[in-house]
């Protein structure tokens, strides 16, 4: 039996939300690896009772301000499902405009502000901004073009303002579309260098195995605005039978409660996307892909990055064409009303940058939410970041316990954890 | 003259106002190099405690928060509360209403030891410590933020407007929602937001909490005319404000056995 020694990190930075990662160790042997989730339990799902339910996007979008218009689509979604809502073509185009605005967002935040830093062995984005000019304003000006895109469509990217059930509250108009499209035009030349830049890096290799799960969208497109929920072990669930695969459950070291899949931990988000649906992108998307030697047989966590940039090009490309589509036909289109106006019970499934989101409402007969229930992508990742770092921790034992802290965090910062929303 | 040093701390939120905070893209290199920012744990790996300035997000929900930001008030010279949470309690502030044995039971089982724990009330930071200044908003404003820093390295006092919502909704000529019978608080609302809600299709819902002088009454008066209920008006008001102050004027003004 070796010595013992407790790896304690507090409060991982460069992450949002708050965790911790506790391993204690005896030599070689790994007697705990938690990665301890302490954030405040605000209780979302209790706030949504009794509340109109014309307020839900709104209320619901406040789970977290990075994903905001992820919930926000998620919620009007479950919100139209339960009132018999089916939005058309244009309001779905718009949707997912905005939508291909909050994962290049995100995505972008996450690899060029919280990830870049340990590329270039930096604590922050702060000392890039002199050591490598060029890489922090790239990354600012795609995060700028990802918030434009967001304010146009709905008033702001953090805390979308426009959803309704069959409906937008603000329609862009030509010109505010025709700007975008340039500043979409401009930013392509950003993103290939950003994606030559990652091109470079490499990462630690960590392989594990384990059931990765999208919502496929029916028609062919790559998986963002929901549909049902495929599983690398070869299941296909329809939307309002997620609690048949994504079975939550506490654990004590968790205010997030951990879900369990088909047979056992499961990712979701990026990688699981590009594992499932890597035919699905565009070329551009493709290429990107080939320049990061991304597999879509990978089992490395560290590779949610590479996805994650193939996304950010997806996403690019996406936003282009439905503008383009918009502008080819600007006219708003009239709201679809409820053909269930006394409710019941719907789901909204959606892909948001970290995965797959459900919310799932019973709206009653005074069109009041009855009850409410969220799963979050992080949720269902935390049992397997905690897997990974056990799959991890063999190779790093022999190491100074800084060193170890280190690269746990490096290794839970590739998941991108989004803890406010996971625990909400 | 030394940068001032800045620290952001964030309790029971979605961390969205410190978004807001990244969002500033154009200025961000500016901004980094007039203050030196020396405890952001969202971006920034270093941990110091001899800030001047603290930016404070979120309301007060746990147990272990109370004495955690009573520590960030004993070292910062400065402390600011951004966004709605730490300044109204916010959206946390909903639940209330409810105990939190309901709240445990529906959400954890009936779990409320260790990291399920919760206060029974979600509070803004000022029903524990002295706040210097508050930054409104749900998000806050990004360049309103950038205002404050701007007075704050003067040495002046950020500007909060004193007046209502409506006034920027005539400014910038949107169309009163609440003549369109849509339940909207922007008359008793406190301004600086540029009113995004009513121009994007959404009602005002005095996310940055009431201005100098809300008259509820009236507030009730022409909800009741454009067909829509007072309680209606207190539903909303519930969204953001349910933390005493508000709450408690509303209730006054409007008292729940006139409620229609």
């Amino acid at each position: 039996m070796g010595e013992s020694r407790a790896v304690v990190v507090r409060h991982v930075t460069r992450i949002e939300g708050h965790g911790n990662i506790v391993v204690d160790l005896e030599g070689t042997e790994i007697k705990r690896c938690d990665l301890e989730i302490v954030e405040s339990p605000r209780f979302f799902e209790v706030l949504l009772k009794d509340r109109p339910y014309d307020e839900a996007p709104r209320i619901s979008c406040r789970i977290c301000g990075i994903c905001s218009v992820g919930h926000a689509t998620a919620s009007v979604a479950a919100v139209e499902a339960a009132l018999g809502i089916v939005p058309g073509p244009k309001l779905r185009r718009l949707r997912r405009l905005n939508m291909a605005g909050e994962w290049l967002q995100s995505h972008i935040l996450h690899v060029c502000f919280l990830v870049a830093p340990d590329a270039f062995g930096a604590a922050s984005i702060v000392p890039l901004v002199g050591s490598h000019p060029d890489v922090v304003k790239r990354a600012l000006r795609l995060k700028r073009l990802a918030n434009d895109i967001c304010c146009t469509v709905s008033g702001r990217h953090v805390m979308p303002i426009s959803y309704h059930a069959g409906w937008m509250g603000y329609w862009p108009g030509p010109v505010e579309l025709r700007a975008l499209e340039e500043q979409l035009v401009g930013a392509a030349e950003d993103l290939d260098a950003l994606v030559g830049l990652f091109a470079g890096f490499t990462w630690p290799a960590v392989e594990r195995r384990t059931e990765l799960l999208a919502a496929l969208e029916e028609g062919g497109a790559y998986p963002m605005m929901g549909g049902p929920l495929h599983s690398s072990l070869g299941g296909v669930t329809a939307p309002e039978a997620y609690r048949d695969v994504l079975h939550e459950y506490l654990v004590d070291h968790s205010a997030s409660k951990h879900v369990r899949g088909t047979e056992g931990t499961v990712r979701v988000g990026a990688l699981a996307r590009y594992a499932l649906a890597h035919e699905r992108l565009h070329p551009r998307a493709k290429e990107a892909a080939a320049r990061l030697k991304l597999r879509p047989d990978s089992a490395n966590p560290f590779d949610y990055v590479a996805a994650q940039l193939v996304e950010s090009v997806q996403a690019h490309q996406e936003a282009l064409d439905q503008v383009a589509a918009l502008l080819a036909d600007p006219a708003p289109e009239e709201p679809v009303r409820p053909s269930r106006p006394h409710g019941g019970r719907g789901v909204g499934m959606v892909e948001v940058p970290r995965g797959t989101l459900v919310h799932d409402y019973v709206i009653g007969a005074d069109g009041r939410i009855a009850s409410a229930n969220c799963i979050i992508p992080t949720s269902q990742n935390l049992a397997s970041i905690e897997g990974d770092m056990r799959a991890f921790l063999p190779s790093l034992v022999s190491k100074p316990s800084a060193e170890v802290a280190h690269a746990l965090e490096m290794l839970v910062r590739a998941y991108d954890p989004c803890v406010s929303c996971s625990v909400h | 003259m030394t940068r001032p040093r800045v620290a952001f701390f964030s309790f029971g939120s979605c961390e969205g106002c410190q978004l807001q905070v990244l969002s500033v893209e154009d200025v961000l290199p500016d901004l980094l190099a007039a203050v030196e920012i020396v405890n952001f744990r969202e971006a920034v790996d270093d941990r110091r405690d001899d800030y001047d300035i603290a930016f404070v997000e979120g309301s007060l929900v746990k147990p272990e928060d109370v004495a955690e930001l009573q520590k960030i008030r004993a070292h910062a010279q400065i402390l600011v509360a951004i966004g709605a949470c730490a300044c109204l309690g916010g959206v946390n502030a909903i639940r209330n209403r409810r105990p939190v044995t309901e709240l445990a039971r529906d959400v954890y089982e009936g779990r409320q030891d260790g990291v399920f724990a919760a206060l029974p009330d979600a509070s803004p930071l000022s029903s524990v410590v002295q706040v210097n200044y508050e930054i409104r908003g749900c998000p806050i404003d990004r360049f309103e933020f950038l205002e404050a820093v701007r007075s704050l390295l003067a040495g002046t006092v950020p500007y909060t407007p004193p007046y209502a919502v409506c006034v920027e909704c005539t400014l910038r000529g949107t169309p009163c929602l609440l003549e369109r019978g849509v339940p909207c608080l922007g008359s008793v609302a406190r301004a600086g937001c540029n009113a995004p809600c009513p121009a994007y299709g959404a009602p005002c819902e005095a996310c940055r909490g009431c201005h100098d002088t809300p008259n509820f009454e009236a507030l009730g008066e022409a909800f009741f005319r454009h067909g829509l209920t007072r309680s209606q008006a207190g539903e909303k008001l519930q969204l953001f404000n349910n933390y005493r102050e508000v709450r408690d004027a509303w209730e006054k003004a409007v008292p729940s056995s006139s409620a229609t």
